[in-house]
């Protein structure tokens, strides 16, 4: 994707004038896109956000919004809608008057506000609180109130920054669902901030995985689950197991990865390139077999002792040792004829190569 | 306050004495406020309850304490009660004076201070304010540094402010502010002004600044963010500001005896001079009023202040 719509060029940042919090950003989000920056805190991916809204100044770089250079634009000419994480509703005002704010700053005449305010509230299923204040709402409410109050004037570009994050874990399922679906409805460009990355997964059409101030992979939800450029995204994005070894041999993408213990495993090189040189090779538990009929054939095998086995209802969480380390996770589907299988038993587990990611040494 | 079940002896003795020794210290905080109000209707020209008044005879009690505040100083004071009298009162009496001059000069600084003081506290609460703390501490210091040396301080420097301009070259006589209504008012403004900028730094600090960053993604210019959103949800801080400079004004006897000119006779230097010139209930009638007029106002404010706070959604505590 990409188109330009917003875009960071060489971007740098820094509080102090020493340390950079983003290093060297560069980021192109089309028109219509629903972008995610996703990373632990102290990433840089608020402080990206903060740039982008105008509250903080890129120390180096260019930042552009629909073609324009929007470095020396305040952050109220930019028309940029924001929802903040504690909502930041006004307290004195209800909500209509929060909503209708944006609206008489603009100059609107009343009828027309009152059209708008009606039309948002509607959109969010508050048609009905108009009158209310914001004390007066739930955090649920409220965050439907921000949301309102954020497309209210038709912004071309809507951030978020962790908007969700104040709600409990029902809420925030049904609201990722709504503001997705709001997105989708609307065709506006929404750059969402989260450090959850169950969220990112779920409504974002790309995905910026950010740490120690870089971009450490951009791609679509699926590519980053499954085909994770380096060891971050890996343990990052979901639950992974990391099984640390040396690069024997390459032929093409397929590698021969020797573990500490001396087993080989097969996978696929994604940043190792030398054979002789330290790798640590990602596989995601629930790609993970130990009946053969469902390995490839010749695949190499792993031998593996069951610790114990969680019930989880869909899934039997079944935790291995493998290679000398002991939170080898193996995720089983629970399917009438799934082998139980208990603790102590000596299996032997595989996967296919490209469910395996050679991946930088941690 | 109710006790447990399963308080000791112990426990129920000093829970008693607690209750008591609260009593007490309440008993002495407010029993110098309390006992003047029945001696101000004494009859007889004395501060201590007489004979008559123990004994609640009402030939003990009368209201011409009362109505001293009004014939004192008139030019007929013992003539009918028309009009003219009336004239005369207003024009003339000492206390009504007094009061005219006290409320003009609270009204003016605490304008003054308020408008101030506020700037001062939004300016100071900004985090890229450099040398905040030194700069706040030279703004409360009116409120720390013992009154008489400011006022001596202010008195030499109201009798002719543009001496400093001497140190540049500048010629040093321009008017005087000592002796002035302007010089009374600002006099007071500086003492109110920490007041001020206390009440209004303690609402900013619960002020959620994402409200202002709100305001401006919602594409409102800094000057719009500071009237829509900003002063009126540190307004309560404001209000209460204000009280207090308006009350430190209309009770500050030792910048005005430094100050004032004969002009400039507030109501705490007419009390002042009624102790030494001639010691009479009067003053006491005055103090009444006083803590009347202060009890309203403060409940006023207070009113006003917990309607606007339930307005703005904020809830009272």
């Amino acid at each position: 994707m990409g188109g330009g719509f917003v875009v960071f060029e060489h971007v740098q940042k820094s509080y102090d004038g020493q340390t950079l919090v983003v290093k060297d950003l560069n980021l192109d989000i089309g028109k219509g896109e629903f972008l995610t920056m996703l990373g632990p805190s102290g990433s840089g991916k608020t402080t990206c956000l903060m740039m982008l809204a105008g509250f903080e100044q890129a120390t180096h770089g260019e930042i552009r919004l629909d073609g324009q250079n929007i470095n020396d634009v305040p952050p109220h000419k930019r028309g940029i809608g924001m929802v903040f994480q504690n909502y930041a509703l006004f307290p004195h005002m209800t909500v209509g008057e929060n909503l209708s704010f944006p609206l008489e700053v603009r100059g609107m005449t009343k009828a027309e506000r009152e059209t708008r305010i009606k039309r948002a509230l509607d959109m969010v299923q508050m048609g009905a609180f108009i009158n209310r204040r914001p004390a007066q709402l739930s955090g649920g409410q409220q965050q439907r109130i921000a949301l309102a109050r954020a497309l209210v004037f038709d912004p071309k570009l809507v951030l978020m920054d962790e908007p969700l994050g104040a709600l409990d874990k029902q809420l925030r399922e049904h609201m990722q669902f709504e503001i997705k679906a709001l997105h989708e409805r609307l065709g506006i460009t929404v750059v969402y901030v989260t450090h959850d990355q169950g969220e990112a997964l779920t409504m974002s059409d790309r995905i910026a995985v950010f740490n120690d101030g870089r971009i450490q992979q951009l791609a679509s939800p699926s590519a980053l689950y499954e085909q994770p450029e380096n060891s971050f995204v890996a343990s990052f994005i979901g639950e992974n197991n990391a099984l640390p070894g040396t690069l024997e041999k390459l032929d093409g993408n397929s590698a021969i990865i020797r573990l500490h213990n001396g087993e080989a495993i097969d996978a696929t090189a994604v940043n190792v390139r030398q054979v002789g040189q330290d790798t640590t090779v990602s596989i995601r538990p629930e790609r993970v077999e130990f009946k053969p009929e469902l390995m490839p054939a010749g695949a190499h095998t792993v031998e593996a002792e069951v610790m114990d086995v969680v019930y989880m209802g869909d899934i039997l969480r079944t935790r291995l040792k493998v290679a000398g380390s002991e939170d080898f996770v193996m995720k089983c589907r629970n399917t009438i004829g799934q082998t139980r299988l208990s603790p102590g038993q000596k299996i032997r587990i595989g996967w296919h190569p490209q469910d395996a990611r050679a991946l930088d040494p941690v | 306050m109710a006790l447990p079940n399963y308080a000791s002896p112990a426990e129920r003795i000093w829970h008693w004495s607690y209750l008591l020794i609260c009593a007490l210290i309440f008993i002495f905080l407010i029993a110098p406020i309390l006992v003047i109000i029945p001696l101000s209707f004494n009859a007889e020209p004395y501060f201590t309850f007489t004979e008559k008044m123990r004994s609640f005879d009402p030939d003990g009690y009368s209201m011409r304490w009362y109505d001293s505040l009004l014939t004192f100083g008139m030019q007929a004071p013992d003539g009918p009660r028309n009009a003219g009298w009336w004239a005369d009162a207003w024009a003339n009496a000492k206390w009504i004076n007094a009061a005219k001059n006290s409320l003009i000069i609270g009204f003016f600084s605490t304008i003054l201070a308020t408008f101030l003081g506020t700037l001062a506290a939004l300016g100071l609460s900004r985090p890229e304010m450099p040398f905040r703390r030194a700069i706040m501490a030279i703004l409360i210091s009116p409120m720390i540094v013992p009154l008489i040396i400011t006022a001596t301080g202010m008195f030499f420097f109201y009798s002719n402010p543009c001496s400093v301009l001497g140190w540049v070259g500048l010629p040093t006589n321009c008017g005087r502010l000592a002796g002035t209504y302007l010089g009374v008012i600002l006099a007071h403004a500086t003492l109110g002004i920490p007041f001020v900028i206390i009440t209004v730094t303690a609402t900013l600090v619960g002020f959620d600044q994402s409200l202002n960053r709100a305001a401006a993604s919602l594409g409102a210019n800094p000057r719009t963010t500071f009237f829509r959103v900003t002063m009126p949800l540190i307004l309560p801080g404001v209000i209460s500001g204000a009280l207090f400079a308006f009350v430190t004004s209309f009770d500050e006897v030792v910048a005005v005896l430094f100050i004032a000119g004969p002009d400039q006779q507030t109501i705490p230097r007419q009390m002042w001079n009624g102790i030494r010139e001639q010691i009479s209930p009067a003053i006491l009638a005055v103090a009444t009023i006083l803590v009347i007029f202060s009890i309203a106002l403060l409940a006023t404010v207070e009113l006003l202040r917990r309607r606007s706070e339930r307005l703005r959604g904020v809830t009272p505590h």
